[in-house]
């Protein structure tokens, strides 16, 4: 009992002194509270991977009615802004100065080819940008197709297939609810383990552990303290985000917030054992900086499927992101926020993550001594 | 006569500074690792894990027809490159999941009157649920089943009047997303690299004490200044060059433009983003907040330059805001040069904000480090 | 040695450390050493430079681990109830870690939380320790803007809070000012007095060595002695005489010629004279009798019996490197040249302001061309700020700076090609090797390509760094630093030197060696501007100034000064102390009326 009273005040006065230097340090206030939010308006304003009103040339050599009907396709559509044009070359112009980012061209015979049931529509695209490449080309041939399917089927009489598509979780499919939760992540991870990491090797540069070790305090009261600040912080970044994307982007929050909130402390705890682990490892603010960016940042962005889907990657970075608690995060908040309570995934992630805390904050224990070597 | 010797000083100055401070990048073998690591790692993160492609879509089949009609639909699907089919369901209800747990993506449902309606020769609706947790993918996804769906209306009515759009797509024939952004992070690596080396010049010597004694020698500022400018740009040079060996060599992305212009762009480049690391250096008391100043200017510089999502793409005032990004102007001439082969006529615009960047940020570096720093 | 019978805070027995760094031999810092230190006494820890006080003090406190060898602290074994130990005792390092974004308050209050001090003894705690360190008038103040006498107090007084068994200090007074290295070492007696407190403290002073009961030599490792300062100093018995230096002859010239006499073990210049022990007891200088000085029996100090001892312990002459060789000695040499010098550095009614702050008032001097010039003065007495504005690092608020005939104000980068600029940490980079850092400054001080490979080399004889050229700055050790550190200033061959505080936390051997170099270049026309908290350093000088609170408080030759205030024989220590003591009286008296 005695003990615990001992343990505790001494833990609340390096607490105090941790809260203390970080008040005064502009910097963590920069990083913990001004970059969060500089992000998440950023990205979710910003970035959006949805193609749509992709400008078009389209260029109609063949005049006859059967190609204005083929390329109406462009008029109608979201996926497009068409501009007409008369011949290629003012096309190519067109495209080579990234006026349109597509071409869609009717050769002078294509009627003619068509009824000898040879017809070609040459589609032209600037894979400069890929991802618009790729879309544009699908909505091209499926829309050249129906066109054709139609009439096809109006003249035999014979049925056809219709697509309807729906989209799940997305209910306006735009990225941005997609990219919300990566944000999350993203700013419990840079200021959780850029600080900690940080923080703990300014103490180990400037020579104040030294004084610190010699007295009544233990180390487990050394490390708690230099958590705590930090975790605050970073969970004030989190609900900033949490409030921003539910103000600004109408985020749905279709899980339970306990389990949002809970699970991203735990998240939290893994990112600034990492902070720790670092630090003790590098012992340098210089050092420990880089190591963590390249620890953290890359690998969040990157691998985590924040923004690239992790189906289509190649088995070695597959394996890469399976061994990142990042990944685990990652797709436990995408499942919470726009689909709901799904236990499995909950269950199964929560207990990699509880597996990935214990190690880190293990490793950060087993690393931080008090000893000067 | 006076103005020659000057002039031999201060080249010899600048010579014994930028030798200075290159040696004391590379005999650190910490910084010997960040100068090579960089470029290796970023280089095969972005050539290997930077995909937007979807090679295969995971799907899930529910058949309600459970006619030869369906079969042949779904066997069509499956017959295609586009697909694979995960697990084969009895009823819409059962998709929830597998959608949940992240094990399809897509999900095909083929109602119970397909055959029916087929053989009337009426519509028959086939519906494609997608998992919108991941927006581009799942619109990528419908997009495949779209083409795939057509390709067989059509071959079902005979294929008489055969219909096909020939596509070709320059400069990326099969539209791979690691030759847009490998030749994107030709630029950004500079960017990143550039800004923190020149960020920590001169916090480095204040903090290790170095300082007062560079500046009691008869160097003057503009030199000094110089001098800690040079160096990180060389670096960045180096190590845009190193990722250009390995789009080149390992990726094999086809260099199209000339080795001239992407010089000149990139030359053009490195000077603003050292403006800018030059102005975080002289404000910053020590290293630490270099690298928060660093952190918290790049990152929305990186995401604002277009190499993740298409600048077209973001609202208007945001473009606007990308004016004053360097990065988006850099990796967009870089590309063009890399991809498209243009020529230094039809990259110019792209100079004017860079160099208007940099004509604002080194003065005010200079006037800072005379005033703030000295 | 202590009687058996009272009660010993530390006790180690064949203590052995061996560092084993990366792709280097292992080093041996402590070599089966063994000392007890009595409970409720001072007991001093003194040796050079990398001797192993810093290791010793870590093995004591628990940071590290020995690798042989027996330690108890306080009666327990320190390597298994570490946590113990810990508890009881309190541990000031050298660089100590005040954090320095807290205030001199919360800093106490941190340390008196971590002791889980009660209110109410933790108010009458501070309001002793702050009353005894004079802080009281600070709490609120951020650690950081204290001067640096007052963050050794606050150091101390925060390893205080708790009236702690044992206190180990280390270092403590390093970079401290006289005044506060008096006022800290009056602190420690009254505490041990009051609290019969153990301390065991690390110094490289022997003035304050001879204020502990017991002091222990360590060298390389090893103890070569341990005893009473009186058991000590018996070792120096009678070998110890005094010389006048001849009339018109600065007493370092003197002192610079009887280091390099084979009869001569160390030779300092104290109270006008030069203080000198004979290598051995009938030994003789033979210097003294070409110039038929004669000299008189001293009393032995224990700085004395130092040098003796690690004269013993290396078996050599110490390494001297010395410029070129002279045809005629120095003294003969300085007898001879007579003539007007010109004046090197003109300085009239210089003002600095930071803010409402005046931090240099008024103050003007001139050193002549040759001359060695000393400015002296507490931490914070604005030094340091006059020795920037010196060498163009500051710009003066007001008033003329003429620096080699060059007016600073106008031309500042044309007088740097004339000055050399040591700083007081090591200052040159670390990472770059002896070789690449002269090139470096040699470059940057603008001598011809051509020149000046022969200029390097020629440089690196000079200050015996040749077989060192390959090796990067930051391995060398302390000595060769130093070395390094002169020799890229003087690469150039400026006419002015500025050095400031150039022999702080380097030991007295190395101090000598330093002093002969600079006694050389000033003899060679070299004119030296130099700060020191080392007061028997002033000694050196031609002539000095000290100020206090940005005032010039006196300026004059060190025996000019001595016969104004009429102090004949006191040392250098004393006559500051009395200076800086009497202004501070009047300034409080006048602001009393």
């Amino acid at each position: 009992m005695k003990r615990m009273q001992v343990f505790f005040r001494r833990l609340a006065a390096l607490t105090r002194k941790e809260f203390c230097q970080m008040l005064r340090e502009k910097s963590s206030f920069l990083m913990g509270v001004v970059l969060p939010l500089v992000l998440i308006f950023i990205i979710g304003y910003g970035m959006s991977l949805d193609v749509e009103h992709v400008p078009t040339a389209v260029v109609l050599e063949d005049t006859s009615p059967t190609a204005r009907s083929a390329a109406g396709f462009a008029a109608g559509s979201r996926y497009f802004s068409p501009v007409y044009v008369h011949s290629l070359p003012e096309a190519e112009q067109l495209m080579r100065t990234h006026k349109v980012k597509m071409i869609v061209r009717f050769p002078a015979d294509f009627t003619e080819q068509l009824y000898r049931g040879n017809g070609q529509i040459q589609l032209l695209l600037n894979g400069e940008e890929a991802t618009t490449a790729m879309s544009g080309q699908a909505y091209v041939e499926a829309a050249v197709m129906s066109w054709a399917a139609s009439r096809e089927a109006a003249a035999s009489g014979r049925g056809q297939v219709t697509a309807v598509p729906r989209v799940w979780f997305n209910d306006t499919n735009t990225s941005t609810w997609f990219f919300v939760p990566g944000i999350l992540m993203l700013v419990l991870t840079i200021s959780s383990v850029f600080l900690t990491a940080m923080v703990m090797a300014r103490e180990w540069e400037r020579g104040t552990f030294e004084a610190l070790f010699v007295s009544p305090v233990r180390i487990m009261e050394i490390i708690l303290a230099k958590v705590i600040p930090y975790f605050t912080v970073a969970m004030v970044g989190m609900l900033l985000c949490l409030t921003a994307g539910r103000l600004l982007y109408d985020l749905p929050m279709r899980g339970s917030m306990v389990l949002i909130i809970g699970e991203s402390m735990l998240f939290l705890v893994i990112a600034l054992g990492i902070g720790l682990v670092i630090s003790a490892l590098t012992k340098n603010q210089y050092l420990a900086c880089q190591v963590a960016l390249l620890v953290s940042f890359l690998p969040t962005v990157m691998l985590s499927g924040f923004l690239f889907d992790l189906h289509s990657q190649p088995w070695g970075v597959q394996l890469v992101s399976r061994l990142l608690p990042m990944t685990y995060y990652l797709a436990l908040m995408k499942s919470l926020f726009l689909s709901g309570n799904y236990w499995p995934l909950i269950v199964k992630n929560t207990l990699i993550l509880l597996g990935y805390a214990l190690l880190f904050i293990g490793l950060a224990f087993y690393l931080t001594r008090k000893k000067v070597e | 006569m006076q103005l020659t010797a000057g002039l031999r000083l201060f080249w010899q100055h600048l010579l014994f500074l930028c030798q200075k401070e290159m040696l004391a990048l590379i005999k650190d073998p910490r910084m010997r690792f960040m100068l090579i690591a960089p470029p290796i790692i970023q280089g095969l993160i972005f050539g290997y894990a930077a995909n937007y492609n979807l090679d295969k879509v995971p799907y899930a089949l529910v058949d309600e027809s459970h006619s030869s009609a369906s079969r042949e639909f779904a066997a069509h699907l499956d017959g295609s490159d586009s697909f694979q089919r995960v697990v084969t369901l009895d009823s819409p209800s059962q998709l929830a999941q597998y959608v949940d747990s992240g094990d399809i993506i897509m999900g095909i449902v083929i109602p119970r009157d397909f055959a029916a309606v087929l053989s009337r020769g009426g519509q028959a609706p086939v519906q494609i649920i997608t998992d919108g947790k991941n927006s581009s993918i799942a619109g990528i996804a419908s997009g495949y089943a779209g083409r795939v769906i057509a390709a067989w209306n059509q071959e079902r009515s005979g294929g008489r009047s055969g219909i096909s759009v020939v596509s070709r797509t320059w400069y990326n024939p099969n539209q791979l997303t690691k030759w847009n952004f490998l030749p994107g992070l030709i630029a950004m690596i500079s960017f990143v690299q550039v800004i923190l080396l020149s960020g920590m010049s001169i916090a480095k010597e204040r903090e290790q004490g170095t300082f007062d004694q560079l500046l009691v020698t008869p160097l003057s500022p503009p030199e000094i200044l110089i001098g800690k400018a040079l160096p990180p740009m060389l670096v960045g040079l180096f190590q845009s060059t190193a990722l250009f060996l390995i789009s080149l060599l390992w990726f094999q992305i086809p260099f199209n433009g000339s080795l001239a212009a992407l010089y000149l762009t990139l030359l053009i480049f490195v000077l603003s983003a050292t403006g800018i690391g030059l102005i975080i250096s002289s404000i910053s008391q020590n290293m630490q907040q270099v690298l928060v100043y660093v952190l918290v200017f790049l990152m929305p510089m990186i995401l604002l330059s277009g190499i993740a999502t298409p600048v077209d793409n973001m609202p208007e005032f945001l473009q606007l805001l990308t004016y004053m990004d360097p990065m988006r102007f850099a990796a967009d001439a870089v590309r063009r040069i890399y991809t498209e082969g243009a020529g230094l006529g039809e990259v110019a615009w792209d100079f004017v904000p860079m160099l208007a960047v940099a004509a604002v940020t080194l003065p005010v570096a200079g006037w800072l480090f005379r005033h703030k720093v000295l | 040695m202590p009687e058996a019978k009272t009660e010993l805070v530390i006790e180690a027995q064949g203590l052995t450390k061996i560092f084993t760094p990366k792709k280097l031999p292992q080093v041996t810092a402590l070599d089966s050493i063994s000392l007890q230190v009595p409970a409720g006494r001072l007991t001093a820890l003194v040796g050079p430079d990398g001797a192993g006080k810093t290791t010793l003090m870590r093995l004591i406190t628990g940071l590290m681990d020995r690798d042989a060898g027996s330690l108890r602290v306080v009666g327990l074994d320190v390597e298994e109830h570490t946590q113990a130990v810990q508890d009881v005792l309190s541990y000031m390092p050298q660089k100590f870690g005040l954090y320095e974004d807290l205030s001199i308050q919360e800093n106490l209050n941190l340390y008196a939380d971590l002791h889980g001090m009660s209110e109410e003894a933790r108010q009458v705690r501070f309001a002793y320790l702050l009353d005894l360190m004079g802080l009281s008038a600070f709490r609120g103040r951020i650690a950081g803007k204290l001067s640096g006498g007052m963050k050794q107090k606050l150091g101390l007084a925060c390893t205080l809070v708790s009236a702690p068994k044992l206190l180990l200090l280390d270092e403590p007074t390093a970079g401290v000012d006289p005044l506060s290295r008096r006022e800290l070492w009056s602190i420690l007696r009254q505490l041990v007095a009051r609290e019969q407190l153990s301390v065991f403290v690390s110094t490289a002073y022997m003035d304050e060595a001879a204020l502990c009961s017991l002091v222990y030599v360590l060298n390389q490792g090893r103890i070569l002695a341990g005893g009473t300062p009186g058991e000590l100093q018996d070792i120096a018995r009678g070998r110890c005489y005094r010389v006048a230096p001849p009339e018109g002859i600065p007493t370092r010239i003197l002192q610079c010629e009887l280091l390099e006499d084979a009869g001569v073990t160390d030779a300092v210049p104290v109270g006008g004279k030069v203080h000198f022990i004979l290598r051995e007891t009938q030994g003789k200088a033979g210097l003294l009798e070409r110039h038929r000085l004669t000299a008189e029996p001293a009393p032995e100090r224990l700085e004395d019996a130092f040098m003796i001892l690690l004269e013993r312990d290396s078996r050599k002459k110490r390494q001297q490197p010395g410029l070129d060789a002279r045809e005629q000695d120095l003294i003969s040499a300085f007898a001879a040249e007579k003539k007007a010098v010109p004046v090197d550095i003109e300085v009239r009614d210089l003002v600095r302001k930071f803010g409402d702050f005046t931090a240099v008032s008024h103050t003007s001097f001139q050193v002549r061309q040759g001359e060695v010039f000393g400015l002296l003065g507490p931490n914070g007495a604005g030094k340091t700020t006059t020795f920037r504005m010196l060498c163009g690092l500051l710009p003066a608020t007001s008033g003329e700076l003429r620096v080699a005939g060059v007016n600073l104000r106008r031309a500042v980068t044309k007088a740097r090609a004339n000055i050399g600029y040591v700083a007081q940490k090591f200052s040159l980079y670390e990472k770059l090797t002896v070789y690449e850092n002269l090139r470096f400054f040699g470059g940057a001080y603008g001598i011809p390509v051509g020149e000046l490979e022969n200029r390097i080399q020629e440089i690196m004889r000079e200050f015996h760094l040749t077989e060192r050229q390959a090796q990067a700055a930051e391995s060398l050790p302390g000595g060769y630093k130093q070395r390094l550190s002169m020799a890229a200033a003087l690469i150039h061959k400026p006419k002015i030197l500025f050095l400031d505080e150039p022999t702080s936390g380097i030991d007295p051997l190395a101090r000598r060696t330093f002093w002969q170099q600079i006694t050389r270049l000033a003899a060679g026309g070299t004119t030296i501007i130099i700060t020191t908290h080392f007061m028997d350093e002033a000694e050196y000088c031609d002539r000095m100034m000290i100020q206090d609170h940005g005032e010039l408080l006196i300026l004059g030759q060190p025996g000019d000064i001595r016969r104004r205030l009429q102090m004949p024989e006191a040392d250098m220590n004393e006559i500051f102390i009395a200076i800086v003591e009497k202004a501070r009286q009047q300034a409080k008296e006048e602001s009393g009326t």
